[in-house]
């Protein structure tokens, strides 16, 4: 056998998994990902449009901070954009495929507004909103609590028992809306307590969405500090590279399990709060919007680091605007933004291959050998 | 009532089992592909573009081939399809990249896709027409057997379906039988279950991965095109696909990864999703309540077969993990 194969036989090319890339080089990359994909996305663009890309680019920029009104809603949607990344990032670290982020945003946000509905008019100020708070919190952790103590107890598949409890919460919200619709029958329960403002979060010096913008960065430095500094960060990211090694160094698997996955419910919880009390007053089936998606891939994409997830974040949502801002220009349909969404995401989960691999041709094994 | 609740419970049914099929070959192979959702809008769409040109370019909608009139979306889809395929094969399996994350972006692509055709198109054929109805080819595609009036409830449960319903069955059947039987399934399996082990037998794991992803979105796309072409009849209406893609990963787990349980399973499915209109004396609240129950039934489905641990009851071990030759 060994015979018939020609001498010098390789193969034209082989991979090689790379060791730790200095940290400009895979930033290059990463770059050059980015820029790569806007190219293509200024070639689907002007398929579509026939304008020259640089003014496309200017509308584009225009849509997403044109107006200090629209920059205002560029932090705003950025900001809950990142809570939610922040919300599923320990979870995932844990390698716990948490993708029922949306249904426990909705649960959080549906607490808020029963209390602020029932509640709003009877509850001194002073205790309304801890309790929207604490029932925001307690309505996203138990949402995320159910799948993690089936994965704990039975190892239940937690993707699909996730994506599931996303409907559930949907259906309930539609249900809530039916019920309590003002006006009656018309499925929507429409701005709520807008005469009293009981429970709206108060506007800092003037903006409406200084708080929420506030609360964000906090909880960006605590997940930060939590993920780097803390013990649970360091179990949990044992957890998720190895059950085993965690096993074996005498960690509670299930236990991290939960409290993470409380920790990830509870976030989504007061993304939901943020969303319902401190920027709609009300709530529909689109509240959360397709955030609980979104995150997944702005947490993947910035490599579980909350600081990076502020720049993806922007990335995405400075993308979405701008795509928004085009396709009303050009009287095309607003999901053009998706798309130009999904292109960007593909060049850059593409991209990581080149970070942590290496091909290497035929030639260069020749070197070798010298 | 319980015949028409039937026929309509199986006209939901049959996006479901396509897409469930198509995502069962896929997961077969241990690529757990999130992006169905996506693929389905997109081949619907890409059916709809391809029947969209064709109607387009008549001035009189008599004058259609039929043969034509099938064969063109048929084929727009299918390429649609494929070509979402590919770009998650290529991602994962030669890019390595994580395959939960790739596939919500192939649905965040895929829905946005659709929508945003369905949405643009006649503003970017400058066509002076005010939506996108294709009633013509529909026609086509929702010819039932010709004898289905003539039997009464036996006709209206059993015949009175396109082409399409019944290529899903016997599609299912047949997937089933490659799956379970035949060199092509075992080896397909193999990969799904322990790819290094199949690679070191000889199997062509990369090849088993591409040929099963691109298999598997084709036929989901499909699934697209049945509801665009005969459940809506022709009507795109974007968001209108709605939530069946997950309902169809859902429904891979109910069929416990068996094509043949998925065509009695995404029948139920189909029942339980209109189940809401055919129960008296209840109110819209209340049938959003009822609303949930296919999500409902997938996460008890899913609980109790965890709970069982039952070996021929499993995923494919290794799906969702993303296969490197040269680690360790």
């Amino acid at each position: 056998m060994a015979s018939k194969i020609v001498k010098n036989h390789t193969p034209l090319f082989h991979i090689a998994k790379r060791d730790e890339l200095p940290f400009y080089k895979s930033l290059l990359i990463r770059i050059g990902s980015i820029v790569a994909a806007l190219i293509v996305c200024a070639i689907v663009i002007i398929a579509f449009t026939g304008e020259n890309p640089l003014s496309i680019y200017a509308t584009i920029v225009e849509g997403a901070v044109g107006t200090k009104r629209r920059t205002w809603g560029l932090f705003q949607n950025v900001a809950m954009l990142l809570c939610v990344s922040l919300a599923v990032t320990p979870a995932f670290k844990m390698k716990f495929w948490n993708i029922g982020a949306e249904g426990q945003v909705l649960m959080g946000g549906l607490a808020t507004i029963y209390v602020m509905m029932f509640y709003g008019e009877t509850l001194q100020p002073a205790v309304l909103y801890p309790v929207m708070v604490i029932a925001s919190i307690l309505a996203g952790a138990i949402w995320g609590l159910i799948p993690a103590v089936f994965k704990a107890l039975w190892n239940t598949n937690e993707t699909l028992f996730t994506l599931m409890m996303n409907y559930i919460a949907i259906q309930l919200i539609s249900y809530y809306t039916y019920v309590n619709a003002v006006p009656k029958g018309s499925g929507q329960i429409g701005i709520i307590n807008s005469d009293t403002k009981a429970g709206w979060f108060p506007s800092l010096g003037g903006y409406d969405y200084l708080l929420n913008i506030i609360i964000v960065a906090a909880l960006t430095v605590f997940m930060f500090v939590y993920l780097k500094y803390s013990k649970h960060g360091y179990e949990l990211s044992v957890v998720g590279e190895s059950e085993n090694t965690a096993r074996y160094i005498g960690i509670n698997v299930k236990k991290v399990i939960i409290r993470t996955m409380l920790l990830s419910g509870a976030m989504c919880g007061i993304a939901g709060l943020l969303l319902v009390a401190g920027t709609d007053h009300s709530i529909t089936r689109e509240t959360a919007g397709g955030r609980g998606f979104t995150a997944i891939m702005v947490s993947w994409l910035a490599k579980f680091n909350p600081i990076y997830m502020i720049l993806t974040s922007l990335l995405l949502v400075f993308l979405e605007k701008g795509a928004i801002q085009i396709s009303t220009k050009f009287q095309l349909n607003p999901s053009f933004s998706e798309i130009l969404t999904g292109i960007i995401i593909f060049f850059i989960i593409g991209s990581e291959f080149f970070i942590n691999y290496r091909i290497m041709f035929r030639h260069s094994a020749k070197k070798e050998v010298k | 009532m319980i015949a028409s609740f039937i026929q309509r419970a199986v006209m939901q049914g049959i996006p479901l089992l396509f897409g469930s099929t198509g995502e069962i070959i896929t997961e077969k192979s241990g690529n757990l592909n999130l992006g169905i959702p996506g693929v389905m809008y997109v081949g619907g769409i890409s059916g709809v573009i391809g029947a969209f040109m064709y109607e387009q370019s008549f001035e009189d909608k008599a004058d259609m081939n039929p043969f034509l009139a099938v064969l063109i979306p048929l084929l727009c889809c299918v390429f649609g399809s494929l070509v979402m395929g590919l770009i998650y094969s290529f991602l994962t399996t030669t890019l390595r990249a994580n395959q939960n994350v790739t596939g919500l972006a192939l649905t965040t692509f895929g829905t946005g896709f659709g929508n945003f055709f369905g949405g643009s198109l006649i503003k970017i054929t400058n066509s002076d027409i005010p939506s996108i109805t294709l009633s013509s080819t529909s026609a086509y595609f929702s010819k039932t057997l010709p004898f289905a009036d003539n039997l009464g409830w036996v006709g209206q449960v059993f015949f009175s379906y396109s082409f399409l319903a019944y290529f899903a069955i016997i599609l299912a059947l047949f997937v089933s039988f490659v799956l379970k039987r035949t060199r092509v399934g075992l080896n397909l399996r193999a990969v799904g279950e322990n790819p290094a082990t199949a690679d070191a037998a000889g199997i062509k794991v990369i090849l088993n991965k591409y040929a099963a992803t691109c298999i598997g979105s084709v036929i989901a796309g499909l699934g697209g095109l049945y509801y665009v072409m005969d459940y809506a009849d022709g009507v795109w209406s974007n968001d209108g696909f709605g939530d069946r893609g997950w309902l169809a990963i859902a429904l891979v787990i109910f069929a416990l990864w068996k094509p043949k349980f998925s065509i009695l399973g995404s029948i139920l499915f189909g029942g339980l999703f209109i189940v809401h209109n055919y129960i008296p004396n209840i109110d819209v609240s209340t049938q959003e309540i009822f609303k949930m129950l296919p999500y409902a039934v997938t996460i008890l489905v899913l609980v109790i077969v965890s709970a069982r641990k039952k070996k021929e009851h499993q995923p494919p071990q290794s799906l969702g993990v993303t296969y490197f030759r040269e680690e360790r």
